[in-house]
């Protein structure tokens, strides 16, 4: 048995299409994002975006591959590469 | 008894207060806020009668919107004027629990009694998943109910738990210890949502393979934007073809009902106003039945099927670029048809801001009662000839208009951002892609008929009421004895033209045009008819020939373009802004509308004049 290669950290924001992953934390500093970090952060949990929750990119927009749809456990959420940025998976 | 729904987006919490009320709902604004409320009504098994409301859909109490205020508001009693609940339902889409679970705790602390809901029961077994009902309910401390909201019958389990809890109440009061929470009170309650989800639900290996296989294709970037376009050309097609003979043969029986009573009754004024005031006014709220029906039945198939949230997937980053909303393209296309559905339609938009703006643009996209404005102007004065071998000009002229009105809505929707709403950060598009479902007749039908009778009782008394007003401008005071002028030059709406002339003189228009404008507030394409009538020219909507032959021999090719400027900007239309009135329930907006409507109207025509007088048009 060895022990499974650390995956690199990355934000969800730079994952393309069929990238999947585990949710390490959210960095809402990193995004961005119109929205303050606490009230960007607050948003992400409600929509299921926690620490351990596995994630895979299923579908990119038209312009820009922006914005992208991503299942969370078992929840589709469109969610824009900017506000994504704020959540690293692995 | 006072029951209250909350749920998640999705959650099927609509169908839910469907199938419970049935069609007894009563659909409103709650008062100041352009914030929709549903209340209906039931009777329970054991008899008792319960009032139920159905709140906006949130994921959680924290109100970032006005929407989430008042379900926040309600369920915490801060509403005056809203009853306390008696008991919360909880509904939440069994297939997925994990956001309203995280939900029901948060609602938990607020210390109202709860239900939660398992909504769509049926498909989550069918899906593989199974819940241990009873489980859940021991770990959340909260009763559960199984519902299958589209079935006869479905709603068996939550009714009798209902008497249940009824019963009893109210019990001792619990107390309210609900604050707003911070992200690590937020992180922690999905945590334990996770936790009991875990503990008491089994999920299948694989998630719904027909959602996955029809986004395959429809959120293709390719294909998918395929889909829209054909969706949109079919719907486009709905709104403004199929409800046109209809919208006709609607028009003609109203004018048949007015020719009858011009017959039966002697020439004056109970005449005119009975035929011209009264049959024509309800005419002209009825005739825009069709079209809504027609909208609305394409926005609930599309919303219950689940399309809607990809459509915005789709044209988020197309419509954002203008500052709008992925789910404004819809109503902005109905408006092309007509502005009214297009304004109702804007229930589709959630945020309160992203709606209002949609509701003030809307009115510039060309909607078809220009049309006939644009075909006498155009057909008169603009030539047939060929641009270049193929273009014709008419047509060239046409297209203008309308791509004038489009790039015109453009702009203001900046400017509209720009200086209302700057303070305002747009929410980001974040959206839930809930699984497809089939939509269910029964709850198409009900929200159809809501929105048709809503349109009738609300958008119609305002409506009718105008056009009454409209019409006592156009007759009154009656022309003097032997007077050899049409009866309409003697009236007020003649006296308001005439005031008002010296100040359209700049634009070219003379006070014929002026004292037309009048009652053309009645329909842009009245106007047409009140030109002919203006000018003495007998026949009515057969005459626009002859109307078209008389114009030019008597307006120049500079004034007719300036009103063509005028009818792409101006606010003609006292039907759009009785609806503008009625679904932001504020006259405000109105005038907002009407102000910088007429503005751009008024500059549009003076540089169009001005442009035509200096290039020899005059």
């Amino acid at each position: 048995m060895t022990k499974p290669k650390e995956k690199p950290h990355l934000p969800l924001g730079l994952a393309r299409r069929g990238f999947t992953g585990v949710i390490q934390h959210l960095a809402a500093s990193r995004a961005g994002s119109a929205l303050s970090d606490a009230e960007l952060e607050s948003r992400l949990i409600e929509l299921g975006f926690v620490d351990g929750a596995k994630v895979e990119v299923l579908h990119e927009g038209i312009v820009g591959n922006d914005p992208i749809a991503v299942r969370v456990e078992n929840v589709t959420i469109a969610v824009r590469r900017r506000e994504a940025m704020a959540i690293i998976v692995a | 008894m006072h029951l209250a729904l909350v749920g998640t987006p999705n959650s099927g919490k609509t169908a839910l207060f469907n199938a419970l009320t049935g069609s007894r709902q009563k659909v409103a604004n709650y008062p100041g806020v352009t914030v929709e409320r549903k209340e209906g009504s039931f009777v329970t098994p054991q008899g008792r009668q319960v009032s139920l409301i159905d709140l906006p859909g949130t994921y959680s109490l924290r109100g970032r919107s006005p929407d989430e205020e008042i379900t926040r508001d309600v369920v915490l009693g801060r509403t005056s004027g809203e009853a306390l609940p008696d008991l919360v339902l909880c509904v939440a889409d069994s297939t997925n629990l994990r956001l309203t679970i995280r939900l029901l705790l948060e609602l938990k602390s607020t210390g109202r009694p709860l239900v939660l809901v398992l909504n769509m029961f049926d498909i989550a077994t069918r899906r593989g998943v199974s819940v241990d009902v009873a489980q859940l309910s021991d770990a959340l401390g909260v009763p559960v109910a199984t519902s299958i909201a589209v079935r006869k019958g479905g709603t068996f389990d939550l009714l009798r738990l209902t008497d249940e809890l009824l019963e009893h109440a109210p019990g001792k009061p619990r107390e309210n210890f609900w604050q707003p929470l911070g992200v690590p009170e937020l992180r922690a309650t999905q945590r334990e949502a996770d936790r009991i989800i875990a503990a008491t639900v089994s999920l299948p290996a694989r998630p719904d393979t027909w959602t996955a296989r029809i986004d395959s294709v429809v959120l293709h970037p390719v294909g998918g934007l395929a889909i829209l376009l054909l969706t949109l050309f079919i719907m486009f097609q709905a709104v403004f073809a199929w409800a046109q003979p209809l919208m006709e043969s609607l028009s003609s029986s109203f004018e048949a009902i007015g020719q009858v009573i011009h017959e039966t009754l002697p020439a004056g004024l109970l005449q005119s106003f009975l035929q011209n005031g009264v049959v024509s006014g309800v005419g002209s709220v009825i005739v825009f039945l069709p079209q809504i029906i027609i909208i609305f039945l394409f926005i609930l198939l599309l919303e219950d099927f689940g399309y809607m949230a990809r459509a915005a997937f789709l044209m988020d980053r197309i419509m954002g670029g203008a500052g709008l909303h992925g789910r404004a393209f819809i109503p902005l296309l109905s408006s092309f048809a007509c502005a009214i559905p297009g304004i109702m339609a804007t229930r589709v938009i959630d945020n309160r801001r992203d709606r209002l703006t949609t509701i003030l643009i809307a009115p510039l996209m060309t909607c078809s009662a220009r049309i006939p404005v644009y075909t006498l102007i155009i057909s008169a004065f603009i030539p047939p000839k060929l641009i270049w071998g193929w273009i014709n000009l008419q047509g060239l002229v046409m297209f203008g208009l309308y791509a004038a009105g489009i790039v015109s809505a453009l702009g203001m929707s900046f400017l509209i951002k720009f200086f209302m709403w700057r303070d305002y950060q747009p929410a980001p598009f974040m959206l839930e892609l809930p699984d497809y479902k089939m939509p269910r007749v029964r709850s198409v039908a009900i929200g159809v008929y809501t929105r048709a009778k809503m349109f009738l009782q609300r958008a119609g008394t305002t409506i009718f009421s105008m056009m009454v007003l409209i019409w006592f401008l156009a007759s009154f005071p009656q022309p003097p004895e032997g007077a050899t002028d049409p009866a309409i030059n003697y009236s007020l709406a003649a006296a308001i033209g005439k005031t008002i002339a010296p100040l359209l003189l700049p634009v070219g228009f003379n006070w014929q045009i002026a004292v037309a404008l009048i009652p053309g507030m009645a329909a842009r394409e009245v106007a047409v008819a009140a030109i002919g009538t203006v000018y003495a020219i007998e026949g009515g909507k057969q005459a626009a020939t002859q109307i078209g032959q008389v114009l030019t021999t008597k307006w120049s090719l500079a004034t007719a373009l300036s009103l063509l400027a005028w009818y792409i900007f101006a606010p003609q239309c006292a039907s759009t802004l009785a609806v503008i009135r009625r679904e932001t329930g504020s006259w405000r907006y109105v005038a907002l509308t009407f102000i910088y409507m007429l503005t751009l109207a008024y500059l549009a025509s003076l540089a169009t004049y001005h442009i035509a007088v200096a290039l020899g048009a005059g």
